[in-house]
């Protein structure tokens, strides 16, 4: 392998964080669900260290399912979020706080 | 760091398109659908009184080009509209990696492939760099800051992203013929011929073909063996980088260019070469997967190696085996260009309703159905010739 | 250090550098969107480093060559204005998040390094489309199988919530 597996993790770790900052700061739903994504993809470089690490094509399956599942989530996920602009004339979750206590 | 070799060929792959290519075949547009249009085309272009038939005009249209003003729309995002059309160029360029000029030649020290890049999954490269390019259209348009942008560039990438799909779909068969996503291994594969009533023994009908009918043989080219592929790719590929009679994108209206309307001077010279430089790209893809690539039909490899080493002597038969594989090559992408240029200049151009149609509803199915037929295709003369 | 490990330490740089660039950028969402398919072709190049070629391929693919542009199509469709992050009061808040994360991957590297089991080579033709093309239809049939009833439910479903209401 070319780097050592721990540096693969790391990014992995720093990319997962940056996903996370975005999607618990920013307002938008669209750069939410882009932060969502870039999530997913942090774990698919995981699987994909983990895989070349241990010479197992499961990890690699397993990021194929993740692809497929993260292309059908953005598919609903931006459906409702049309539906959700049609409504309110706006993609600001702190507008759309109905349900909150 | 990559070696002389991957480089050399890298730099004659874009040398040869780029330099050599891609002036001629904007002559060959103008002068082609002069032909075609019963008309001369543009022979006024003259440096100190020579003509040369209007060989100069590419000269003389860069030179245009570049003395026009650059204007950036007001209220345009500025970094997006100057990247747009480099985004646009990119995958062209790239493209040229993974194709084979010629074959496999062992000069002395080892086989020597052909290729800058000889990946093992190599039109796999081809689709993903080539997804990559929907990008350029849809910056274009949205950072013009103008209504006829925006909907040209929706237009033309959702035009894109569709054929995508289906050009996928349709090699799937040749890929099972193949049995490769190597484009060197799939021209190699097609360096050999086929007997063409074989299929007679295989299924048993007749026990042993007689003497004179055995001796009918075809070429294993792509084409032969997957006519409804090629055709079904040669129209999604040309629908997918927005050639006509696909260029509902950038010439709708007739009055506005669609997505590219806000570009002035060179950067629109940068559209313009992404457009025509994608013309021998796609010769070269659709040549190397159906027409045989750098094979000599019915002249395979061994028997050209074979015949000339009597006369020059092993290092030099190869050689000039090599010189005319690539000969064979860029003669077969010409006449791929010039195919294209045909269909262009005959076809009006199609509502965009119809091109969404014809993928989804047309060439979607029929690609799937060339996959079922293909595979049981292959099913049936495997068992029987085993 | 080889060209392999160079390229890998250029594309991590470069996917952070997008990465951040997509979550801090606040004025223009077609940046952030870009932004982000940057990341996505560096974690591809990444990935082909990594001998995962199939799955380099399918990641431009689908990734970076059609969800995002599917983001991009609702964003310029939706023709969103900009954004704002929420007022802070002061700027502690902000320092000590930076700080705390900081501390945080710092002990997480810590207790990763030297736990993780050893390296085992790769077999020839790892990570192509062949042995992947092999092992999705033998061992993992009923996960790729299941994926495709899970995608005709998300095209119903999007259809569903994008249409127009025709009354």
């Amino acid at each position: 392998m070319l780097v050592p597996l721990e540096h693969v993790i790391a990014l992995s770790a720093v990319i997962f964080g940056i996903g996370v900052i975005g999607a618990v700061t920013r307002r938008n739903v669209i750069v939410i669900l882009m932060s969502i994504e870039l999530m997913l993809n942090a774990v698919n470089l995981a699987f994909v260290g983990f895989s070349r690490a241990w010479a197992n094509p499961g990890g690699q399956v397993f990021v194929l399912m993740v692809i497929t599942v993260a292309a059908a989530e953005v598919a609903v996920g931006l459906g409702i979020v049309i539906s959700l602009f049609r409504n309110r004339d706006s993609v600001d979750i702190e507008e759309v706080s109905l349900l909150k206590w | 760091m990559p070696d002389l070799g991957v480089l050399l060929k890298l730099l004659f792959m874009v040398i040869v398109v780029m330099a050599a290519l891609l002036p001629v075949i904007t002559w060959v547009e103008r002068k082609q659908s002069a032909v075609m249009q019963d008309r001369i085309g543009a022979n006024r272009a003259d440096i100190m009184g020579i003509r040369a038939i209007g060989l100069l005009h590419p000269l003389a249209d860069v030179l245009k080009l570049f003395g026009k003003e650059d204007v950036v729309p007001l209220g345009a995002n500025r970094w997006m509209h100057l990247m747009a059309p480099v985004i646009a160029l990119i995958p062209g360029i790239i493209t040229l990696a993974v194709i084979p000029f010629a074959g496999v030649y062992d000069f002395g020290s080892g086989p020597v492939s052909m290729v800058a890049a000889d990946l093992d999954w190599g039109m796999l490269y081809v689709f993903a760099v080539g997804s990559i390019a929907t990008y350029g259209t849809v910056i274009a348009g949205w950072s013009s800051n103008s209504n006829w942008g925006l909907l040209g560039s929706l237009r033309g990438s959702a035009q894109m992203i569709s054929y995508e799909v289906t050009m996928g779909l349709s090699i799937v068969g040749l890929f099972m013929c193949f049995n490769s996503l190597k484009l060197q291994e799939i021209a190699q594969a097609q360096d050999t011929t086929f007997r063409v009533f074989g299929f007679l023994e295989a299924f048993g009908w007749v026990h042993a073909l007689p003497r004179w009918v055995s001796v009918v043989k075809l070429p294993m080219w792509g084409i032969l063996l997957q006519p409804l592929g090629f055709i079904l790719f040669l129209t999604c590929i040309m629908a997918e980088n927005k050639r006509p009679p696909f260029d509902v994108p950038e010439g709708e209206s007739e009055i506005v260019a669609g997505y590219h309307m806000e570009y002035s001077g060179m950067r629109f010279g940068l559209f313009y070469t992404a457009e025509f430089l994608e013309v021998p790209v796609i010769g070269m893809i659709v040549t190397t997967l159906f027409l045989g690539g750098w094979t000599i039909p019915w002249l395979s490899t061994q028997k050209i190696i074979g015949g000339l080493t009597g006369v020059l002597g092993v290092g030099a038969a190869t050689g000039l085996c090599f010189l005319l594989h690539v000969l064979s090559f860029f003669l077969k992408v010409i006449a791929m260009i010039w195919l294209q240029m045909q269909i262009r200049w005959t076809l009006p151009r199609f509502r965009y309703d119809q091109v969404m149609d014809l993928c989804w509803k047309i060439m979607l199915p029929l690609s799937l159905a060339n996959v079922f037929v293909t595979a049981i295709a292959i099913l049936a003369l495997q068992r029987l010739y085993r | 250090m080889s060209a392999g490990a160079v390229l890998f330490y250029l594309f991590a740089g470069f996917t952070i550098l997008a990465s951040l660039g997509m979550v801090l950028n606040i004025r223009n969402t077609v940046a952030s969107a870009m932004s982000l398919v940057v990341a996505m072709i560096s974690l591809g190049a990444i990935y082909v480093l990594l001998d995962a070629y199939l799955v380099a391929a399918i990641q431009i693919m689908v990734y970076a060559g059609a969800i995002v542009v599917l983001f991009l199509f609702v964003v310029m469709l939706l023709n969103l204005r900009t954004d704002v992050f929420p007022v802070a009061r002061s700027r502690l808040p902000k320092l000590l998040g930076i700080a705390l994360s900081g501390w945080g991957l710092w002990v997480f590297l810590r207790l990763l390094a030297g736990t993780l089991p050893a390296i085992s080579p790769a077999p020839e033709g790892f990570g192509g489309f062949r042995e992947l093309g092999k092992a999705l239809f033998t061992r993992y049939v009923l996960p790729f199988e299941v994926t495709s009833f899970l995608l005709l439910a998300a095209i119903v479903g999007a259809v569903i919530l994008a249409k127009r209401r025709i009354d």
